[in-house]
């Protein structure tokens, strides 16, 4: 199974200094988070996209292609690349290179995007989400098998004899996640293909994540893909941590309350038992993260949200580092106990696989 | 409510009926407002209202308009929760001058959400409980009861409405995907 942390980018005032970072601190955070994430043993990184402010992570992987050159083991992905907004061409060019820099350490988590406005500034309109992202990923799907393509489509200009460069490494595309809190037809969409279903389980209450995983396990069962324990999932969360329950709840609480998502709604108390998020002791963490499993069956990737609502940079390190020390390695043990052994593990490029075998052999 | 009770009985139907205030979920409605999802109390209200075979609102006319709580709550519900729902519309306020709020405020929200608004809308101000020195003229009740018969009769026509769920039953992917596609000259 693999472990990770995922960063939306969100530049937020400090509640209780009244302290914006720079965009610049925010670049540099972000960076930082990835670096330490592989330092402290984490398996994935993930970056959103965003295109407008409050948010800097305009270009996912100029970012993703510096900490590839920075780091040797941990998956680079995204959380998530805007399978609507961005043309599709693009999106194969970009991240087939970031998979070459990366020598096969890259994936991608395709999202629709939840900002309005970003639909009309690149020429879209957000009432054909759903129809973008089914033809832009058709698609995407294409220039990364196919050599020379010939397109047709509603929603950008045809095209004839086209090579997406450079192909992917060693002709095997990065491996797809698609993400939807609500929508079942990108559930649907995930079945069809194969390809892997991200859920963020942040946010939202569970029911939400349990239905659209059941969806998609049952039609990736019916699309012959194997059967629907065997397919492959992901989760988000959202946890705060001291060693003392009670000081993170006081920590967090002001945070919570100023926050430009959930700030002035439900509180804390409530927000902790009717979602996902976890305020607590590294204890809480893990009892909370392995309920997870009960909603969705065995799965493949669990990213956790640290960097959220204004947090400072030193805290969020330390966030990090007792997540790498404390909460991972317990959830690794537990998970791999508790799974059956025809569960698979989520794709990776043969590349890595390589390299890890090759770890384990030197050893 | 309990006009369209009798009519219902009347008709052979025998009614189970709720009731919700929206003073009791006033702070979990404001909460949805702000992040998108129900409480478990609010869901289950919701769901009450959504889940019945008719539905009887009513708001005060505050501002020539609903109130903001009742346009909260009708904010809220899952879009096209309440297709071809026989609804009742009703409303009070301190004097008559805006019973017409009924018609262009209540109607066309209703009407929008897809509801199949019965023809009598009823309003009473304050007056029309009683005013000193006057006789009763029943108008009143005369209206509750004409209203009530309406949505009764409404009521008792429709089937039970099963909506497909979308999450049990998706439509397939290449249907979807064929539905992309521009339509030929003479398809």
């Amino acid at each position: 199974m693999q472990f990770g942390v995922f960063t939306v980018g969100d530049v937020t005032p400090d509640p209780t200094t009244g302290r914006t970072p720079s965009e610049e601190e925010r670049i540099r955070s972000m960076i930082e988070l990835a670096l330490r994430a592989e330092d402290v043993g984490l398996d994935v990184v993930a970056f959103g996209e965003h295109h407008n402010p409050p948010f800097v992570p305009s270009s996912p992987t100029t970012m993703l292609g510096y900490v590839a050159a920075r780091t040797r083991r941990i998956i680079l992905s995204t959380a998530t690349t805007l399978i609507t907004t961005n043309d599709p061409v693009k999106i194969a060019e970009d991240y087939a290179m970031l998979q070459h820099l990366a020598d096969g350490r890259a994936d991608l988590m395709l999202g629709r995007g939840n900002t309005g406005p970003v639909y009309p500034w690149f020429g879209q309109d957000i009432r054909t989400g759903i129809q973008l992202a089914f033809e832009h990923y058709a698609l995407l799907h294409r220039l990364w098998r196919e050599d020379v393509v010939d397109w047709e489509g509603k929603f950008r200009t045809p095209l004839t004899g086209f090579t997406s460069t450079p192909r992917p490494l060693d002709s095997v595309p990065p491996f797809v996640w698609h993400g939807s809190i609500r929508s079942p037809e990108i559930a649907e969409q995930a079945a069809y293909y194969g390809d892997g279903f991200f859920h963020n389980n942040i946010f939202w209450p569970k029911e939400h994540t349990e239905r659209m995983v059941a969806l998609y396990r049952r039609r990736f069962e019916h699309y012959g893909h194997g059967r629907a324990d065997e397919a492959i999932v992901g989760l988000g969360g959202q946890v705060f941590m001291r060693a003392n329950s009670q000081d993170a709840i006081r920590e967090f609480r002001p945070y919570f309350d100023k926050a430009p998502v959930y700030g002035g709604g439900p509180s804390l108390e409530d927000f902790t038992a009717q979602t996902p998020l976890t305020v607590g002791s590294p204890q809480e963490v893990i009892d909370r993260t392995l309920t997870f499993r009960d909603y969705v069956g065995d799965y493949q990737r669990q990213l956790f949200l640290i960097d959220h609502a204004g947090l400072p940079r030193s805290v969020v390190m330390e966030q990090l580092d007792m997540l790498g020390e404390l909460v991972i390695p317990v959830l690794r043990r537990e998970f791999a106990a508790l799974r059956p052994p025809n569960i698979p593990d989520a794709p990776i490029h043969p590349r890595v696989a390589a390299a890890r075998t090759a770890v384990v052999s030197a050893a | 409510m309990a006009a369209t009770e009798r009519h219902l009985r009347d008709a052979g139907i025998e009614p189970a009926t709720t009731v919700i205030e929206l003073r009791d979920h006033a702070q979990d409605l404001s909460n949805n407002l702000l992040t998108g999802f129900a409480s478990p109390t609010l869901q289950a209200a919701i769901d009450q209202v959504t889940g019945g075979d008719g539905l009887i609102v009513a708001s005060p006319i505050f501002n020539a308009s609903y109130s903001g709580l009742f346009k909260t709550f009708f904010d809220v519900i899952e879009h096209g929760s309440l297709e071809g729902r026989p609804v009742l519309l009703a409303a009070t306020g301190g004097t008559a001058r805006h019973s017409l709020a009924l018609e262009h405020a209540l109607r066309p929200l209703f009407t929008y959400l897809g509801a199949d608004t019965v023809r009598t809308a009823v309003y009473a101000a304050s007056e029309d409980w009683g005013r000193s020195g006057v006789p009763a003229d029943g108008s009143l009740v005369q209206r509750i009861d004409r209203a009530a018969r309406e949505l009764a009769a409404a009521m008792a026509v429709r089937e039970p409405q099963v909506r497909a769920d979308a999450y049990g039953d998706p439509e397939p992917f290449e249907q979807m995907l064929r539905d992309l596609e521009p339509r030929q000259a003479g398809d």
